[in-house]
């Protein structure tokens, strides 16, 4: 498949391009999803192709085709060249980028089962029981899925980049929804999400969905009697490890994109309130706070060997001790920011020009367990389990909700609350974090449908996690 | 690429099927076309794609074992043997589907023509230049947004006889002016790219934006709201995922309730691809025509949207809206349709007490799908208007607002008599005019 891509690169150096690089792709995906005892959908997906940058001037080009000839990867070259030309009516400025060496290399991410030879009837099975167990347990709609994606892709640069690599990722996930008079809750195992890696279906084992089966769809049936979040100005707020990957996504994850901060993303996903000049000394949240960008973090969904242009996988600091210290970046982003590549380029398939996405944005773990999070507060409501998320264009005020919470009295767990809502402003909520929990509590929770991009991209991205306590925070917000 | 007509190509599938499973029901869509789209920010063009599609979708039923596939690629002989193999593979691996509604039967299709040539053979530089238009037209002030073209053609065939052919072409242009303290959004859909006029597009960008700026916060609180057209798309977004959607109405997570009063009398929602001002096709990947049909009729809810499953369970006929990869989410609408009044702009605005005008909404996320109560926020210019007219821009606000309440009777005080074609994120293109409510409940100023 190298041979192909070099004949997209060649056609469009022929056809004008100063710099250009190809991905060839292949992907095979399988989704099951069942529902109430049965399996409702199994879907396979095969996909094949080129996609070429093209650089003329400062002016990018892409061009992707479903065939992987060399007529066609070639066609794709010359096209993309074509597309970069067009670019150059209204061009940006002078850009070179930053420099990576020509890297030759091959990467797979350990499986130690691999999802393909696990049958269909087996993981039928396991999702037909694990709804049935909701059901028994009370569920109205018990929903249950499993999903693999398998892509092997060849990248070639004009620069000299060969670089094969191969990815398995898979997981799942399962949700029971009570019905009642005048509303519906719902209850999710592992998460809203489900939980994915760049593992084989040994994760999928691990998750145990049968142990959680019953519990959830319990939790279900007690929220639909439950009282509601207390609205409340200022509280001590607990949050689990899940509502954790969700609130570094949505409020540090994107907000440290540097397409965002540059613009790139103005009109559509939005910028971010974060300004270029602070970097290195603008205060993100508290002296706890620790987050990375590490995509060589084994199993974990945003994992990979290169980034798809080329850049090795590698750690980067984005906010130490509390300061905001680094940015997700790619070749031409970092090139204009003035610092080196983040290796944080990727696109969704082959028919997509790669953009800046997360890889795994995480928090470094701290020194508390939930349990000591909660005998230390006398005062505050735990939430626990993503079920809705909403955030501004500069990723500075959020309104996220949970799927179920307690109350905190006297540092106990107290009374079920229903609909558990709280809002903040990004630094200042961070800000508030004073316990972190501990390594034991490190999660690796995969998010599967990050979209971001025009034509729309659905990134695979990862979030260390660990609970968190933040102090005086507005909870219970309603309609 | 093969020049074959995606009509021949699902032929080829159904044959392959028959030939390896003679006794399957097998239904198949085949998409060929291209998209384009070029995306501009900080006034110069940063990112231009464009794609060939040659797609393939194929759904089997087997002894009533049901496994669907899809395929990107040439529709060669080995790669759509390896595809018709695959999918029967997985269906006799599969248990028997006892909810399994069948293949669609042969039903005439409906009469859509949203294609126009020109758009079809359209060139980087077309869209380039539009996009250059709108840059000029900021007047140096910055800019970002995108001008995108598709070209579908699809063909539907399945065991059963039914055959349906149509094609269709998109575009839009879609952006931002911004001032140093705000953005003022422009932005058409059409047909035809010949309709798109980007300087025309980035003059009202501009003018929004600098109306938009130097805004002030305004305390939260409850608001008269005028929505334009894509704040009013959101509306209806939510209200056909979670309500209209006949998988949400089986599982009792939805608010319809058929027959009964439950939006102002001003509220007639519609769903149509036969209407000249919509685009797309007129069936889906079920091989259902989608015939004109009311789902709010002078504010009586009067039916939802189906896919062949979720009709089956409701005992009625599908309507046409099953989508690719929907089948645990039920039906997804196409081409909705808010009935337009007789309000011009300045009647809408002239109206209001003490209320907003609102461009957009942003980040809009469902709270509680039977309440449809969602939380979001305004985004590309708000103002508030008061005894009638606009006089101040103020800063982007947080919501959490039931979007049903906000339809409820009597709570809608007008509509405008102008639509504009929306392009929404779930899919669907909704043809909307602007609304006037009585009532917005606003939580929080954005800023905290």
């Amino acid at each position: 498949m190298h041979d192909v891509a070099t004949a997209a690169v060649e056609a469009a150096l022929n056809a004008g391009a100063r710099y250009a690089d190809a991905r060839v792709m292949e992907m095979r995906t399988e989704s099951m999803s069942a529902r109430n005892g049965a399996v409702e959908s199994l879907e396979r997906e095969q996909r094949a192709g080129v996609g070429v940058r093209a650089l003329i001037g400062s002016s990018w080009g892409f061009y992707a085709v479903p065939d992987v000839t060399p007529a066609s990867a070639r066609r794709a070259g010359e096209e993309a060249a074509r597309v970069a030309r067009a670019s150059t009516q209204v061009p940006g400025r002078d850009l070179e980028l930053a420099p990576v060496e020509p890297q030759h290399g091959s990467w797979a991410n350990d499986v130690r089962e691999d999802p393909w030879t696990v049958t269909l009837a087996e993981k039928g099975d396991l999702l037909e029981g694990v709804t049935r167990a909701m059901q028994d347990h009370g569920a109205d709609v018990a929903e249950a899925s499993s999903r693999v994606w398998d892509t092997r892709k060849w990248l070639v640069s004009s620069e000299g980049h060969r670089i094969d690599q191969h990815i398995v990722e898979c997981g799942a996930a399962m949700s029971a929804t009570a019905v009642g008079e005048a509303e519906t809750q719902r209850r999710s195992y592992p998460g809203i999400r489900g939980q994915y890696g760049t593992r084989g279906w040994e994760l999928v084992r691990e998750l145990d969905l049968p142990g959680n089966a019953p519990r959830i769809a319990e939790e279900a049936r007690r929220l639909l009697t439950a009282d509601a979040c207390p609205s409340l100005d200022a509280t001590d707020l607990i949050l689990g490890s899940e509502q954790m990957a969700l609130q570094i996504h949505e409020s540090v994850g994107h907000a440290v994109e540097l397409d965002r901060i540059l613009g790139w993303e103005a009109a559509f996903a939005g910028t971010s309130w974060l300004d270029l000049q602070q970097l290195g000394t603008l205060r993100f949240g508290s002296d706890l706070m620790n987050i990375t960008a590490d995509a060589t973090l084994p199993g974990a969904l945003g994992s990979f060997g290169y980034d798809d242009e080329g850049t090795p996988a590698h750690p980067v600091d984005i906010v130490r001790n509390g300061s905001w210290v680094g940015a997700l970046s790619g070749r031409d982003s970092a090139a204009l920011a003035g610092i080196e590549s983040g290796a944080a380029i990727r696109a969704d398939g082959f028919n997509r020009m790669p953009m800046v996405r997360m890889t795994n944005v995480g928090l470094l773990p701290g020194e508390s367990s939930l349990d000591e999070m909660i005998a230390a507060t006398d005062d505050g409501v735990f939430m626990d389990t993503n079920r809705s998320w909403s955030i501004d264009d500069k990723r500075l005020n959020f309104q996220f909700g949970c799927e179920i919470g307690w109350e905190i009295k006297g540092g106990k767990r107290g009374r079920l609350l229903k609909n558990p809502t709280y809002t903040g402003i990004s630094p200042r909520f961070w800000g508030a974090l004073d316990m972190l929990g501990n390594r034991d509590e490190w999660t690796f929770w995969g998010t599967p449908n990050c979209g971001k991009g025009q034509p729309v991209q659905v990134g695979h991205t990862g979030h260390p996690a660990v609970p968190a306590r933040f102090r005086g925070i507005r909870v219970g917000v309603r309609g | 690429m093969t020049a074959e007509p995606p009509e021949a190509t699902a032929e080829r599938v159904l044959d392959l099927v028959r030939a390896r499973a003679g006794s399957a029901e097998a239904e198949v869509t085949v998409q060929t076309g291209t998209q384009a789209l070029t995306r501009f920010a900080n006034s110069f063009i940063h990112q231009n794609v464009a794609e060939d599609i040659s797609h393939v979708l194929l759904r089997v039923a087997h002894d009533g074992r049901v496994a669907a596939t899809s395929y990107d690629g040439p529709p060669t002989d080995d790669g759509l043997a390896r595809l018709v193999d695959g999918v029967l593979e997985a269906a006799r691996a599969s248990r028997p589907d006892a909810e399994w509604p069948g293949i669609a039967p042969i039903v005439a299709g409906v009469d859509v023509h949203h294609w126009d040539q020109a758009t079809a053979d359209s060139s980087p530089d077309d869209r380039a230049g539009r996009v250059a238009a709108f840059v000029a037209a900021a007047d140096g002030l910055e800019t970002a947004g995108a001008c995108e073209t598709e070209t579908i053609v699809t063909a539907f065939a399945n065991t059963a006889g039914q055959r349906l052919h149509g094609r269709a072409t998109t575009a839009a242009l879609d952006g931002i002016v911004r001032t140093a303290t705000a953005d003022g959004s422009g932005r058409a859909a059409s047909v035809r790219l010949a309709d798109l006029d980007g300087g025309g597009i980035g003059w009202r960008a501009a003018r929004k934006a600098r109306d938009a700026s130097d805004a002030s916060d305004l305390e939260p609180g409850r608001y008269e709201v005028v929505l334009e057209p894509n704040a009013v798309a959101d509306i209806l977004q939510f209200l056909f995922v979670y309500g209209f959607n006949g998988r949400a109405i089986e599982e009792g997570r939805s608010f319809v309730r058929v027959g009964e009063p439950q939006f102002d009398t001003a509220i007639t929602l519609r769903e149509d691809p036969t209407d000249p001002a919509q685009a797309g096709l007129g069936f889906d990947v079920e091989g259902t025509p989608r015939l004109p049909l009311d789902l709010v009729r002078d504010g009586v809810t009067r039916g939802a949207i189906h896919t062949r499953r979720t009709a089956a369970a409701a005992g009625v006929e599908s309507t046409g809206h099953a989508v690719e990869g929907g089948e645990g989410f039920g039906a997804l609408p196409a081409n909705p349709i808010l009935e337009a009044g007789d309000r011009s702009v300045d009647d809408l605005i002239g109206q209001v007490d003490r209320g907003l005008l609102v461009t957009d909404f942003w980040y809009t996320r469902i709270l509680d799908p039977r309440t449809q109560v969602v939380t979001g926020l305004t985004r590309n210019g708000v103002w508030l208007i008061q005894d009638g007219r606009v006089v101040r821009p103020v800063s982007n606000l947080r919501f959490t607002q039931s979007y049903l309440e906000a339809l409820a009777p009597g709570a809608v005080r007008g509509i405008g008599a102008d639509r504009a074609l929306v392009p929404a994120g779930f899919g669907g293109i909704y043809l909307v005019p602007m609304l006037h409510l009585a009532t917005w409940n606003f939580t929080g100023g954005a800023r905290g």
